[in-house]
């Protein structure tokens, strides 16, 4: 089992390198969004995968009687998935407002910040 | 169920049953007072006369608890508190020693200052737009990373003081904003989801996420697990937010653009944060990798403090020119990780005490000439020593200070930068750092020659909106003073540096104090 999910958390790693690669802001999200989600995957991943068997503890004893489901990855992956998503949804927010105010989404035009020809510091005076 | 779950179920050792000493409590005042100020601001949307002063009443609070923090770190060493009854590692550990304290309280003297100034730079549409709740969110995201002793925890309070900054950067919606906001939350959230990636290696690894935890197991995990992959990792996702040579481009394209104390409050404060996180995981967690790791650390700290400094020689706009400042000063602060020892990582951490208070001062003084002179443009600057003879001394401190010149605060840690440099054998370091201090010192004089000596271009000064100079003269002088202290009394810093460092050098008492029986297993 972990080798799949390590094969799979590889994949979406590479997918979301390469997209953040891209130079349109839209793409770059996308990007980032499947490499949040690699994360969440290795999370999972590296608390060890234990099959069906829910960390609940019987009544009569005081600790599992068994190997149970490590339920703390999902905790760290539920802080993650709700923080990741609050700045996707800024993110996509800011992406619109910056394509409707300078008119792109490719990075390599916005030079509004940071303009092309600049004028250099005096010399002398 | 109830009568079958009644069962009396024996607690020690398994929970925290004493009751939290109240002093106990300071740890979190630190965070808790700016994040209970922000909930406060948000219900007070629309009392906006009243934001300054809250903010100005929050901040001190904040200052007086971190105060009393550190000088119980500095008496009883490290205090730790662990949340809901939890035993470590279990419970999320909030564990202060002298290196997250200090840092917390220069940090927070900091905000102080920038909320004196914010009264004079943020209108009331400003403050609507919630100023103050992002600023106070900010601060309580930056305390919490230097006083959490736990990593996810500390990856949470990076996201929320990232998500704050998001707010204070576009405040305005300006294109220039959108523009550089863009860059910044892009570039810094893949900084943030590196770190995550590193923490689910930790966790697998380890099993564990409670520094004090890791740092006494990871001896026994060295021959088998990838720690040099994870110190890697690290490395880059701690450098990014430090804005280390070559991922540091976010920086320059958006610290321009924001309000001129929201660029101050930046500029002080939140690369340092990215130090703290390389001394606390690199240094406390994995000395050896960090040793073999080194050379390239040098390298990043030269290449970022001398390209910095050369960055700032090109620019027009003033506070570009001090956005590659703040690069450059991060490359001095490198310098003493790749050296490792303990000189070098007490000049290092006195140097961040140093650069969070001299840059957040150099970008209020720029705030000061737009006010005074029109314009950050250094061609249209100027006159400014005829009618303002205070605000060219404050101006000359500062840039002293940026330099590393005396009698202001950036001689010490350079002098101790220097020497443990030539110690280690490696003097083309020192060389860099002098060189830097040589590119600073022509760079920020040429902005002294030109907006303060020179007379004005357009003739008369300019006129300009009437500008309440006393506020930013208060402001400014809030943080002149520990600049000359530091500059001119400077024991008391190094000691406090040298104690943090021995603090992270050594981590048996960050340890002891999280587990005091020494077990928890």
């Amino acid at each position: 089992m972990e080798a799949v999910l390590a094969i799979t958390v590889g994949i979406f790693f590479a997918v979301g390198i390469y997209l953040i690669l891209s130079k349109h802001i839209i793409r770059i999200l996308l990007g980032v969004t499947i490499f949040g989600n690699a994360v969440n995957l290795t999370i999972f991943t590296a608390g060890r995968v234990v099959r069906e068997v829910p960390p609940i503890i019987p009544v009569e004893l005081d600790v599992p009687a068994s190997i149970t489901a490590n339920p703390l990855p999902q905790a760290l992956i539920l802080t993650a998935i709700v923080i990741s998503f609050s700045f996707f949804a800024f993110l996509l927010v800011l992406a619109f407002r910056a394509y409707q105010e300078l008119g792109t989404d490719d990075t390599d035009g916005m030079r509004v910040a940071e303009p092309e020809r600049e004028e250099l510091p005096p010399l002398g005076y | 169920m109830a009568g079958e779950t009644s069962k009396v179920v024996d607690l020690t050792g398994k929970m925290v049953l004493d009751p939290v000493p109240l002093a106990d409590w300071l740890v979190v005042a630190p965070v808790a007072i700016p994040i209970v100020a922000g909930a406060v601001f948000l219900m007070l949307r629309h009392e906006t006369k009243l934001h300054g002063w809250l903010a100005l009443i929050a901040l001190t609070a904040t200052l007086a608890a971190n105060i009393g923090l550190l000088a119980r770190i500095l008496e009883n060493g490290p205090v730790v508190m662990t949340m809901g009854r939890w035993l470590p590692p279990f419970g999320i550990s909030f564990t202060a020693d002298t290196l997250g304290a200090s840092m917390s309280l220069v940090a927070t003297l900091v905000a102080a200052a920038c909320g004196i100034y914010s009264i004079i730079d943020i209108g009331s549409v400003g403050r609507r737009y919630g100023f103050y709740a992002f600023m106070l969110m900010m601060m309580a995201g930056v305390n919490g990373a230097f006083l959490t002793g736990d990593i996810f925890n500390l990856y949470v309070w990076f996201e929320v003081f990232l998500i704050s900054s998001f707010g204070l950067l576009v405040l305005g919606s300006e294109h220039r904003q959108l523009d550089g906001a863009t860059k910044y939350a892009i570039l810094n959230l893949v900084g943030t989801m590196l770190f995550l990636t590193a923490t689910a290696f930790v966790y697998g690894i380890f099993g564990t996420l409670n520094m004090a935890d890791i740092a006494r197991s990871v001896d026994g995990a060295r021959d088998t697990a990838p720690l040099m992959t994870l110190s890697v990792l690290y490395l880059l996702a701690f450098g990014m937010k430090a804005a280390a040579f070559p991922v540091n481009f976010w920086l320059p394209a958006s610290y321009h653009t924001p309000r001129l104390v929201t660029a101050a409050l930046f500029g002080g404060v939140l690369t340092k944060v990215g130090i703290y996180a390389l001394l606390r995981v690199m240094v406390m967690l994995f000395p050896p990798e960090l040793e073999r790791l080194s050379v390239l650390v040098a390298w990043v700290a030269g290449a970022t403090m001398i390209l910095g400094t050369i960055g700032a020689l090109a620019q027009t706009d003033l506070r570009r020119l001090l956005g590659f400042i703040v690069i450059s000063g991060v490359g001095v602060m490198l310098a003493g990780l790749a050296l490792g020892s303990a000189e070098g990582l007490s000049g290092t951490i006195f140097y961040a005490f140093h650069s969070m208070i001299a840059m957040t001062a150099l970008y209020l003084l720029a705030g000061m000439m737009k006010g005074l002179g029109g314009s950050y443009s250094l061609a249209k600057l100027g006159g400014l020593y005829v009618g303002y003879p205070l605000l060219a001394a404050m101006a000359l401190i500062l840039i002293l200070a940026a330099a590393g010149l005396p009698p202001a605060s950036g001689l010490w840690p350079k002098v101790m930068l220097v020497r443990a440099s030539l110690d280690a054998g490696a003097p083309w370091l020192a060389f860099a750092i002098l060189a830097t201090g040589f590119l600073t010192t022509l760079a920020l004089g040429r902005v002294f020659i030109l907006t303060i000596w020179r007379p004005s271009p357009a003739g008369d000064m300019p006129e300009v909106e009437p500008y309440p100079t006393g506020k930013a003269y208060l402001a400014l002088g809030v943080l002149i003073l520990p600049i000359l202290v530091m500059g001119l009394y400077p024991d008391p810093f190094i000691k406090v540096a040298g104690e943090a460092t021995a603090g992270i050098l050594d981590a048996s008492g960050y340890i002891q104090s999280v587990f005091p029986q020494g077990g928890g297993e």
